[in-house]
């Protein structure tokens, strides 16, 4: 927990921030582990799997509202802001500021000349769409894994769910390769205005959410693999999958808000 | 609830109690790593008042700082640079390190007594809770004493006063803030998890005291808004560091921006800091008056109400920044049918006095001035709603009286009023009655003097957060600071009075006060470290 705090130096050291998240990394490490003992050696009983449920329940939903507060300056800035500098409505006396600026979504042009716009955007219907795929498709891989194990089909669970961490993976792979060709080839970086600003902090902190879940599944493959789940009990696998399953609605938000429209 | 095994096994709902060690306390740690370590909802509930109260004076000598600039006009004892970061920080730490943990300080200690639970829900996420505070505050204090000084834009934090124009220090502010809203998100998950799966067979949601109810509903709005605080912050880091153009009008964002996603968490949360406060006060009045509440289901539903509303109204608090009309007038009404349910809670507590037997124990006299003195903020509120006469009030003293009247006389009230009610539950002593009366008259006389004249001096036009002012509102201004160290000098009594109540005093019985009927006063005073191992029969009372 100290660590935390330290970690959050990393203005000034390096070293200081990775002995921080180690820390922090080890004190969750050994937080869950004995929390699985316990729920192993069978101490948990229906009351406390009951606390359990509404605990992830109501975490889900503080991160559904924390990725309302990006969604939701997203339709700001492309609903209220943009058009008013552009000179639109009742509040177009912004536009008094750059009178030249045309109000275009999506804004390659900011109206700042201090600040440039991306060149282009990316389409949709390529790699995005090939991420809405994989997302959709492990959704439902984690699925015939979860129903696997209700079944007792225990190695049928292990090769789905390895199916879903898999597509996982190349689901951050392709995100790279989008932000990669996003700096190089089409100019959208942070500084980029607007757009680059809301682009980048709804897909990264959704990538972000990707990378966890997928760490989760794998240490639910691990569990799988060790026999540490029952058909009927079994929540800590069942979390994984509603956090799966939000991370991959949340995709299709993004993909609606921020690509296609 | 009926799904809890009929044969009463011992309760293995806590990790603690999981290895028997519930028989056995000889297990416990012993010294710091004691409190360091402890899941139990009694050690963390202690553990959140101290930190709160220690943060109380920390705060007021902030605020006291700022009190003794503005005692006469003129720059007199310290920059106006300085002055703006100690007002930035008493607004920051008395949010957020001083009220917000004293409502989950006392939620710690009263939930799981009042519904009849072992312990709260999750434990060991309960101690994760409050370690995380003394590192944010830790990080956020020390801010002061980096270069270029600490956060100086006002605890609303304003964009791009605290980005583009703000002091190195921010980025630490910033993490701080998440740190404490990790605290509260986490904090909040427990308390809901705890109130709904733990409460005592038979005892439905209708049935738990009205504390229970108020913090239900705070934990849900605090789960709802404090992931936007995060957001919200989050973007400013990234225009601090990373170039982005979020609240930046050249790059296609908006300042505005910043206060619209701010006060959608900012209004939540100053009912945040009230609900629980209803809560305790409505806990309080029946005892004292020896009747039960009146309207117990309109005042569940108008708790409800408030926090839905409060969703609705934010931009009440943007009406100069250039909203469109039609904004303007929606925010205006929708503010105003706030003191439609407000006003049910007040009606309430009024009518449960209405022919009861009063008796002026301590905690009921400060529950009585919170019904009055709240009702003072609550008008001024109403007084702010109103659109037009916001031009003239906005950013002006008033603002400050009508704040200061919800939450000193309001949220510290009652959290005052709720330490004196449940002390002899917690340390098995009653308070020491003379020196309580006391606190309670030096703290009513001391707040208004402080508070009402900044009505006036409001109104006349004085603005807020400047360390300096005009002639005519010296007279005003020096009262405001009299009244400000009378009131901070005197709360000195409290921590004298909570020492001596916990050393000794008159021994207190299990049902501390005559009128009192939660199940909290079925367990002994002091209530020891486990109860309620085994769930209590709750009978509903037939009211």
């Amino acid at each position: 927990m100290v660590g935390m705090g330290v970690k959050l130096v990393y203005g000034n050291g390096g070293i200081v921030a990775v002995v921080g998240a180690a820390g922090v990394l080890a004190i969750m490490a050994l937080w869950f582990g004995d929390v699985i003992q316990e729920s192993r050696r069978g101490l948990y009983d229906e009351q406390m799997d009951r606390s359990f449920r509404w605990g992830m329940g109501w975490f889900i939903f503080s991160e559904v509202m924390f990725f309302a507060a990006f969604f939701g300056a997203l339709f700001y800035v492309r609903q209220f802001a943009v058009p008013w500098l552009g000179g639109e409505g009742e509040k177009g006396v912004t536009a008094l500021l750059w009178p030249e600026f045309v109000a275009h979504w999506p804004l390659l042009n900011p109206p700042g000349s201090s600040v440039s716009g991306p060149e282009q955007i990316l389409s949709p219907w390529q790699l995005p769409l090939v991420n809405t795929l994989i997302l959709v498709t492990s959704s439902i891989t984690l699925t015939v894994a979860h129903e696997g194990l209700k079944l007792r089909y225990r190695h049928t669970c292990r090769n789905w769910l390895a199916g879903t961490v898999l597509l996982g993976c190349i689901f951050i792979f392709i995100q790279g390769v989008e932000y990669y060709e996003a700096y190089a080839h089409y100019g959208i970086t942070l500084e980029a205005g607007i757009f680059g600003a809301t682009f980048f902090i709804l897909t990264g902190f959704h990538g972000l959410h990707v990378i966890i879940g997928t760490i989760i599944l794998g240490v639910m493959l691990l569990r799988i693999h060790k026999n540490h789940f029952g058909p009927d009990h079994h929540f800590g696998f069942e979390a994984a999958c509603w956090y799966w399953h939000f991370v991959d609605v949340v995709w299709i938000g993004l993909f609606v808000f921020v690509y296609v429209i | 609830m009926a799904k809890l095994p009929p044969k009463s096994m011992p309760l293995h709902s806590t990790p603690a109690a999981a290895d028997g060690q519930l028989n056995t306390h000889t297990a416990l740690p012993k010294g710091v790593m004691r409190w360091v370590l402890t899941t139990n909802h009694k050690e963390i509930g202690t553990l959140y008042l101290l930190f709160s109260l220690s943060m109380f004076f920390v705060g007021g000598v902030f605020a006291l700082v700022v009190r003794a600039e503005l005692f006469q006009p003129g720059l007199q004892l310290i920059d106006p640079e300085f002055f703006n970061q100690m007002t930035t920080m008493h607004g920051l730490i008395m949010v957020f390190a001083a009220v917000m943990p004293a409502f989950t300080g006392l939620a710690n200690w009263m939930i799981p007594l009042q519904i009849g639970a072992p312990d709260m829900a999750l434990p060991r996420l309960n101690n994760f809770s409050f370690w995380l505070l003394p590192v944010a505050f830790t990080l956020l204090l020390s801010t002061l004493l980096m270069p270029g000084g600490g956060p100086n834009f006002g605890w609303t934090f304003y964009a791009p006063l605290s980005t583009t124009y703000a002091p190195a220090s921010t980025t630490f502010f910033i993490l701080a803030i998440h740190i404490a809203g990790i605290s509260s998100i986490l904090g909040a998950i427990n308390i809901i998890a705890t109130i709904l799966n733990m409460r005592a067979p038979g005892m439905r949601l209708m049935d738990m005291p009205l504390f229970v109810w108020t913090w239900l509903i705070t934990a849900f709005l605090l789960i709802a808004v404090m992931p936007v605080l995060a957001g919200v912050i989050t973007m400013m880091l990234m225009d601090i560091n990373f170039g982005t153009n979020f609240f930046n009008a050249a790059g296609g964002g908006d300042p505005v921006l910043f206060q619209h996603l701010f006060w959608f968490f900012g209004h939540p949360e100053v009912y945040i800091m009230i609900l629980p406060a209803f809560g305790i006060v409505s806990a309080i009045i029946p005892t004292f008056a020896r009747k039960p509440l009146f309207g117990y289901t309109s005042m569940v539903y108008a708790t409800a109400a408030i926090a839905l509303l409060s969703f609705l109204v934010w931009a009440h608090h943007m009406f100069l920044v250039g909203l469109p009309l039609v904004a303007e007038l929606f925010f205006m009404y929708s503010t105003m049918l706030i003191a439609v349910p407000t006003g049910v809670k007040v009606f309430n507590w009024v009518t449960t006095l209405f022919r009861g037997s009063i008796s002026f124990e301590p905690p009921m006299l400060f529950a009585l001035a919170f019904v009055v003195l709240f009702t003072i903020g609550g008008f001024s509120g109403i007084m702010l709603a109103i659109a037009p006469a916001d031009f003239q009030y906005h950013d002006t003293y008033f603002v400050v009286a009508h704040f200061h009247y919800v939450l000193v006389p309001g949220a510290i009230f009652a959290i005052m009023a709720g330490a004196y009610y449940w002390l002899p539950k917690w340390t098995g002593h009653y308070p020491n009655e003379r020196l309580a009366q006391w606190h309670f008259w030096l703290s009513v006389i001391g707040v208004n003097l402080t508070f009402f004249p900044m009505h006036f001096a409001g109104l006349a036009g004085m603005p807020r957060r400047i360390p300096d002012y005009a002639l005519q509102f010296a007279d005003f201004n020096m009262v405001s600071s009299i009244g400000a160290f009378f009131f901070g000098t005197s709360q000195l009594l409290f921590v004298i009075v909570v020492v001596i109540c916990v050393r000794g005093g008159k021994k207190a019985p299990a049902k501390a006060w005559e009128g009192a009927e939660d199940l909290e006063w079925s367990v002994p005073s002091p209530a020891p470290l486990h109860t309620f191992e085994r769930p209590p029969k709750f009978e509903r009372s037939t009211s």
